[in-house]
């Protein structure tokens, strides 16, 4: 029942973005200066059917109906009422609809916002968005269907993998989606505009609050997910350099790089084949990171049901969509001369595009290369994250002194004026750094530099703040929020990275273990059932010997029935300092418990930071739309 | 005044290539001491050129009845079914940690018959195998 309604609605959504490309074709001769109401209708229709669409297999995890093969592989009649909601986007086929579902709502949300462009710009828009609408609906219907049918009707599902129910987790996806498919639009219009020749500021203003809105929610949903990695993967580590967060974060750069070179698009007026250039970059590394986690061809530790002919389907559809859109470059093409004095805010903004582009060359190099050498050589390796830490980190110390002055810096042709005031702010850093060596513990030299430059930003940024506040203008306070934001990232993560405590060892009940200043007492355990896992439950008692202060921790092996899995839950408690970070798993054959202790200063102040970063960008777009 | 426009912009062109090259160079050369290659216990028995000290990946299948823990350390035997890897491992296992189970270490090569692991790698699912092991399972069936 569910599988025909389903089938039917994706064969409209299929017929209405047919029927859309071919009436704007035809609207694009009309010499009239508006989009007739029949296209917006459609448009509108479109959207609703998809929705729909989405909602109905929503329904069918929700009422557990197994005749729908994906249902029946993911979902289970006694999982929480949550997770059965969210398993709807847990697994490849549903994640694909709702893929689809924010294409044609950026598709119509870009249409009927987009009132004061040319009409041609927004017809030519809405037609490329339709290809790629209809490429992943042909992919969805042909190859992914979440309404295909499974005969005899099952009883009872498989179940969703436990480690995916969880609710960061519930909300990643939609997130990061947002971000990721929400590049599709600017994507469109980019080579809507190389069609049309709308290639001044308006067309700037036109994507502007588009690429900060997937900007914003692509942050926000990386966040989600490293928060998840952090708790539940039992490593006590949030970013692991893994393939699948690797192709999150490179689309992520190119997204920054382009949020800032649109200003000088919108501003001088310059720039403008660059800026298409990141527009179109960005909807295809997104396409790509999914191709790379989809169809296994990477390694990862973060897994996707996989199947080949997934990839060999995306691949054939990347290539096409990247062809196209340099077909339509390269004929578009016209070589234009700027040329920016060396110390001007232009300058500098390209450089923040140079730094980005040379993060996002590190990561697919890094990426990328264990698939080549396999095909060349047929060796395996892999590429782990002491490669990227040397590459990338050395360049983040100019990084953050840059981002400190640039903003600083004015159009056209800037003057350093305030040498003095550039090295008191210098001192006050590199003081600041030394007293946290001399209190607590020395470091390397690279991470006092990295400090150092973080605690400069972070200086630059709060008299900014400060100024503002004085002045009382706050034009540029999401821009602040966000430097500020990443200035506390790099910090935090420094310190948490030169004042970890980590511990393994292996217990069993009952004992006790020393080190440092810590006494760790095993205590007991015990059992527990839930609704669907048991849990196994260790009681530990955490002495802290200088000032006698005991923690309780309680992490759990919880087992998971449907299907048969285990699970190590860490038991964290947060401090606003510290976090305290205790894993228990059990050993084959042995009454020995492996024990993995760990203290990790500012955890939840790394959170906050990643957080200002993506506030600034969502107030950024509320100022925009005001 | 032409001529001193054009001298500038060589000079800067002649800037951003060399930089990027040396980026590029830098990158590539980090890439080479930081790449980490997948071995067989076979492999290593018979690879002369595998070298003792290396950092690396060893997969296989947890041997049966080859898991032992003490209070510091939990050591078991890694097999491609022709030949052995005894593995000595202080850190968290992974949830799917277990005896005929696949399983990839990531440490150091003490001997040919001796590996010292910093990580073992976890894995998401059940059905979930590596495909460097599935290789394996493969090459074992012929």
């Amino acid at each position: 029942m569910l599988s025909n309604i389903g089938n039917i609605l994706i064969i409209i959504v299929i017929a209405i973005s047919i029927s859309i490309i071919y009436f704007s074709l035809i609207s694009l001769k009309d010499k009239n200066n508006f989009i007739s109401t029949k296209i917006i209708t459609l448009s509108l229709y479109q959207t609703t059917f998809s929705i729909t669409c989405f909602f109905s297999l929503i329904i069918g995890f929700v009422i557990s109906d197994f005749s729908l093969t994906t249902v029946y592989q993911n979902s289970h009649s006694l999982k929480p009422l949550f997770y059965k909601i969210s398993g709807t986007w847990g697994n490849h086929e549903g994640s694909l609809l709702l893929w689809i579902n924010v294409l044609v709502i950026f598709s119509y949300l870009f249409l009927i916002y987009n009132k004061k462009s040319k009409k041609n710009y927004r017809l030519y828009t809405l037609i490329v968005q339709n290809i790629l609408i209809l490429g992943f609906l042909f992919f969805l219907f042909i190859n992914s269907n979440p309404f295909s049918l499974i005969i005899p009707n099952p009883k009872e599902g498989l179940g969703l993998n436990p480690i995916l129910q969880d609710p960061a987790l519930a909300i990643h996806p939609p997130l990061l989606y947002i971000g990721f498919v929400g590049s599709s639009i600017y994507f469109s219009a980019a080579v809507a505009s190389l069609i049309t020749k709308y290639n001044d500021k308006f067309f700037a203003l036109s994507i502007k609050p588009w690429i900060l809105i997937s900007w914003s929610f692509q942050t926000l949903g990386i966040i989600i997910g490293s928060i998840w990695a952090y708790y539940e993967l039992g490593w006590g580590g949030f970013w692991f350099w893994d393939p699948v967060e690797n192709s999150s974060l490179m689309p992520w750069f190119v997204m920054t790089a382009l949020m800032h070179s649109i200003i000088v698009l919108q501003k001088r007026n310059a720039l403008y084949y660059w800026v298409i250039i990141l527009c179109l970059m960005t909807f295809i590394l997104s396409v790509t990171g999914t191709f790379l986690v989809r169809s296994g061809i990477l390694n990862s530790v973060h897994t996707f049901a996989n199947d080949p002919s997934r990839g060999l389907y995306i691949l054939i559809f990347l290539s096409l969509m990247i062809f196209g859109a340099l077909t339509v470059f390269f004929i578009n093409y016209k070589n234009d001369n700027y040329v920016f004095a060396a110390n001007s805010k232009e300058t500098f903004i390209l450089v923040n595009n140079w730094f980005m582009a040379f993060y996002l060359a590190t990561v697919l190099i890094g990426t990328t290369y264990p698939i080549f050498t396999e095909v060349l050589s047929n060796i395996q390796i892999s590429v782990g994250p002491p490669f990227y830490n040397l590459v990338i980190l050395p360049i983040v110390i100019p990084f953050l002194i840059l981002m400190a002055l640039g903003p600083k810096a004015k159009w056209i042709k800037n003057k350093f004026k305030n040498l003095y005031f550039f090295s008191i702010v210098l001192i006050v850093s590199v003081i600041i750094n030394i007293l946290i060596t001399y209190f607590f513990r020395s470091y390397s030299i690279l991470s006092n530099l990295i400090i150092i430059s973080s605690v400069f930003l972070i200086l630059y940024s709060m008299i900014d703040l400060l100024k503002f506040f004085k002045k009382n203008t706050f034009l540029d306070l999401p821009r602040v929020i966000s430097h500020l934001g990443f200035g506390f990232l790099v910090f935090f993560i420094g310190i948490n990275h030169n004042f970890s405590i980590e511990k393994d060892f292996n217990l069993k009940e009952g004992e006790k273990k020393k080190f440092e200043n810590y006494i760790i007492h095993f205590k007991s355990l015990e059992t527990q059932k839930e609704k669907n896992y048991q849990s196994i439950i260790g009681n530990f008692n955490i002495t802290n010997v200088d000032n006698f202060n005991e923690e309780i921790l309680k992490p759990e092996i919880r087992i998971y029935k449907n299907p048969d899995t285990l699970t190590y839950e860490a038991s964290i408690k947060t401090k606003l300092d510290y976090d305290l970070y205790l894993t228990m798993s059990n050993i084959s054959r042995s009454e020995l418990y492996n024990i993995k202790f760990q203290k990790k200063p500012f955890m939840i102040w790394i959170w906050f930071s990643a957080l200002l970063i993506s506030i600034g960008g969502f107030l950024r777009f509320y100022k925009y739309e005001n | 005044m032409l001529k001193k426009k054009i001298k500038n912009r060589i000079l800067f062109l002649i800037l951003i290539l060399s930089i990027s090259v040396l980026s590029i160079f830098f990158i590539l050369k980090t890439l080479n001491n930081n790449i980490l290659y997948f071995r067989t216990p076979s492999e290593i028995n018979i690879n002369e050129k595998i070298k003792i000290g290396k950092h690396m990946r060893v997969g296989g299948m947890v041997k049966k009845n080859s898991i032992s823990a003490d209070n510091n350390e939990i050591k078991f035997i890694i097999t491609d079914f022709n030949n052995e890897i005894i593995v000595t491992y202080n850190g968290a296992i992974p949830n799917l940690f277990s005896e005929e189970k696949g399983v990839i270490a990531e440490g150091v090569l003490k001997d040919r018959k001796y590996f010292i692991a910093d990580k073992i790698l976890a894995k998401h699912d059940e059905n979930y195998m590596p495909p460097e092991l599935k290789d394996i399972l493969k090459k074992d069936a012929k």
